[in-house]
């Protein structure tokens, strides 16, 4: 096997910024839309082809994508409208189903086997235990006509909980976490703004405790201040709970306020990735420069 | 002695049967739905598609019952029929009839004497055997319709157990009404696996499934789909562990005709007094203990 020069170098940075094992590790994670043809059975790394096959029309939404996450890390995912993001974290929460590649979470049983290879009852157990999702459209993630707390109570039912007054106590906590007024807890999320439907998304995300928590354009659509307390909110849990987060976004600015470290995708492939800062002060790719300097 | 019914059934026998196959039902699908109950009973809870005949009487009135119950027959069976706990009415009354002119086997209205019992709404009071087979009509089979519409959905529900949302409903109840306010076909999960619909019988029949001497089968017309509790199974209504499940009440509450204080009782109003008075729903029941008292 090799391992060119620049992996070394990263793999070494690594180890010397994070002295732990990574709570995730994504490998060669790819995704494609469509039937495929004879000309797009594989994904190909080459940044000049476009992500979308001219013969057949499929697409490689997501191209050998490869990375880590270490505990209580914001991972930030950044790029233009189609460069897959939603596909990647869709295909880490199993909501859609990766072509080829591998998963494995540290602190799930046998910590290296292969995630996405799991049986749909495995499948649903990590969703519910190890994960959590809020979905930029609140539609998908919660229940709109059932009261905020059955929409967390929907989570701990599937960790086995079946103690109604343990369950009201949780669901309150989480709601107060995210500032949802108790007296409001049995209200459903149709009656609540924006704003407050992404905060129960959020604190129902976090039920059972997940170390790791998927978010994906939450505070698109959004007004400015709405979006300045819920990146607040977010950034007060990583610090409370040491969830480690993959904080997906086409916002620099909520990269930059967010994410210790940052990926950046382009037609499906990584084109960088780094430390945020770094990536914000001295982009090295010509897209992430030409990103970064349209934000300034 | 005999009673009415068994002279009404001698003169029965000498009716020609020879228009229909023993039983109504041709051996042929007599056989296809012995055998998905066979498998019905090594799945317990498990709802096991049949093909579902046409028969003389109309869908949604106990045909996936009657299918049953006309494969199971052999001549040395004794048949009952109830409906919501009586004998009489005219559904039992013409499900036995169809019965009785097809395969000329004895019919009952006692509980002990049967060695299948069909029934709508009910489980009789009076404990079953191991010998005894009860036969439950089905209106709606799939107890998660009422949280997924969508047959290919809830099938994968149960296939992975993902029983959340049917939770959710009675943590919804709880919230909003203090209770969970199921009445009939109140869900419950047999043996540590499937959630089932019990068909509508009160809660106060459903903990005569668990752990029961006798062999629950279960029949969809409509719906086409079979199921079974075999003899010695764990049924459980899903409860909350701070709000178990609870039967109706009668408290305090008699029987009008036999005064019994321990089975289901229905309201009657009687209209000259103006008053709600009471009395057994299992006419049959009530009628042993009317005897019993003299
Ligand atoms: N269900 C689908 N069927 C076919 N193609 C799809 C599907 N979902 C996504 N795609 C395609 O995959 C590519 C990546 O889409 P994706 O939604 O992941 O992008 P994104 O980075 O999240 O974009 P945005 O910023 O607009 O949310 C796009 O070309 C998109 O058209
Ligand atoms: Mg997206
Ligand atoms: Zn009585």
């Amino acid at each position: 096997m090799s391992m060119n020069s620049a992996d070394l170098i990263n793999n070494a940075e690594k180890e010397w910024v994070w002295n732990e094992t990574p709570l995730l590790k994504v490998r060669g994670l790819s995704k494609q839309f469509g039937a495929g043809c004879i000309h797009c059975k594989q994904p190909t790394s080459d940044e000049q082809e476009g992500s979308r096959c001219q013969y057949c029309g499929s697409i490689w939404a997501c191209r050998n994508l490869s990375f880590d996450l270490y505990p209580g890390e914001i991972l930030g995912v950044v790029g233009e409208s189609g460069s897959g993001k939603s596909t990647l974290v869709k295909c880490l929460y199993f909501d859609e189903e990766t072509t080829v590649g591998e998963m494995s979470i540290s602190s799930y049983e046998d910590k290296t086997s292969n995630l996405f290879e799991k049986s749909a009852q495995q499948k649903r157990y990590i969703r519910n235990h190890v994960m959590g999702m809020v979905y930029q459209n609140p539609l998908l993630g919660l229940r709109m006509p059932i009261s905020s707390s059955g929409n967390i109570a929907e989570k701990l039912f599937a960790a086995d909980h079946y103690h109604v007054g343990s369950i009201r106590q949780r669901a309150a906590d989480l709601l107060q976490k995210v500032e949802i007024p108790l007296a409001r807890m049995d209200e459903p999320p149709k009656n609540f703004s924006g704003g407050m439907q992404q905060r129960v998304q959020i604190s129902k995300a976090l039920a059972n405790n997940p170390p790791l928590l998927l978010l994906d354009e939450v505070t698109t659509g959004l007004d400015l201040s709405v979006q300045a307390k819920v990146l607040d909110l977010i950034r007060n849990i990583q610090r409370e709970l040491r969830v480690a987060m993959i904080v997906v976004s086409h916002d620099l600015g909520v990269i930059r306020m967010l994410a210790d470290r940052t990926m950046v995708l382009r037609q499906g492939l990584i084109v960088e990735q780094g430390l945020t800062d770094q990536i914000l002060e001295d982009p090295r790719h010509p897209y992430t420069q030409l990103l970064v300097h349209s934000l300034l | 002695m005999q009673t009415t019914e068994q002279k009404q059934n001698n003169h029965k026998r000498t009716f020609n049967t020879a228009e229909y196959n023993f039983a109504f039902l041709d051996e042929g699908s007599k056989r296809e739905i012995r055998r998905k109950s066979l498998k019905a009973v090594a799945i317990p809870g498990y709802q096991v598609a049949f093909a579902s005949r046409e028969m003389p009487i109309g869908r949604g009135w106990g045909t996936g019952g009657l299918q049953l119950t006309l494969s199971l027959l052999g001549r040395q069976d004794t048949l009952k029929v109830i409906d919501q706990g009586n004998d009489d009415s005219v559904n039992a009354v013409s499900i036995r009839r169809l019965v009785e002119e097809t395969s000329g086997i004895l019919t009952t209205e006692e509980t002990a004497q049967a060695s299948i019992i069909q029934s709508r709404h009910r489980i009789p009071e009076e404990k079953l055997k191991f010998d005894q087979i009860l036969v439950l009509q089905v209106p709606q089979p799939e107890p998660l319709r009422k949280v997924e519409r969508r047959e290919e959905r809830t099938r994968i529900q149960h296939a992975e157990m993902d029983y959340s949302a049917m939770w959710l409903t009675l943590y919804e109840s709880i919230v909003k009404w203090g209770s969970i306010t199921l009445g009939a076909d109140y869900p419950v999960m047999v043996h540590e696996r499937y959630i089932m619909a019990p068909s509508p019988i009160p809660r106060w029949d459903t903990e005569k499934l668990h752990q029961s001497h006798h062999l629950t089968l279960f029949g969809a017309g409509r719906e086409k789909k079979i199921y079974a509790i075999p003899p010695y199974t764990n049924v459980q209504p899903l409860e909350f562990e701070d709000y178990p499940f609870e039967v109706e009440s009668f408290d305090g509450l008699s029987c009008r005709h036999c005064g019994s204080m321990d089975s289901f009782l229905d309201e009657v109003v009687d209209d000259e007094a103006g008053i709600t008075i009471h009395q057994c729903s299992d006419t049959a029941y009530c009628r042993q203990q009317q005897e019993r008292i003299g």
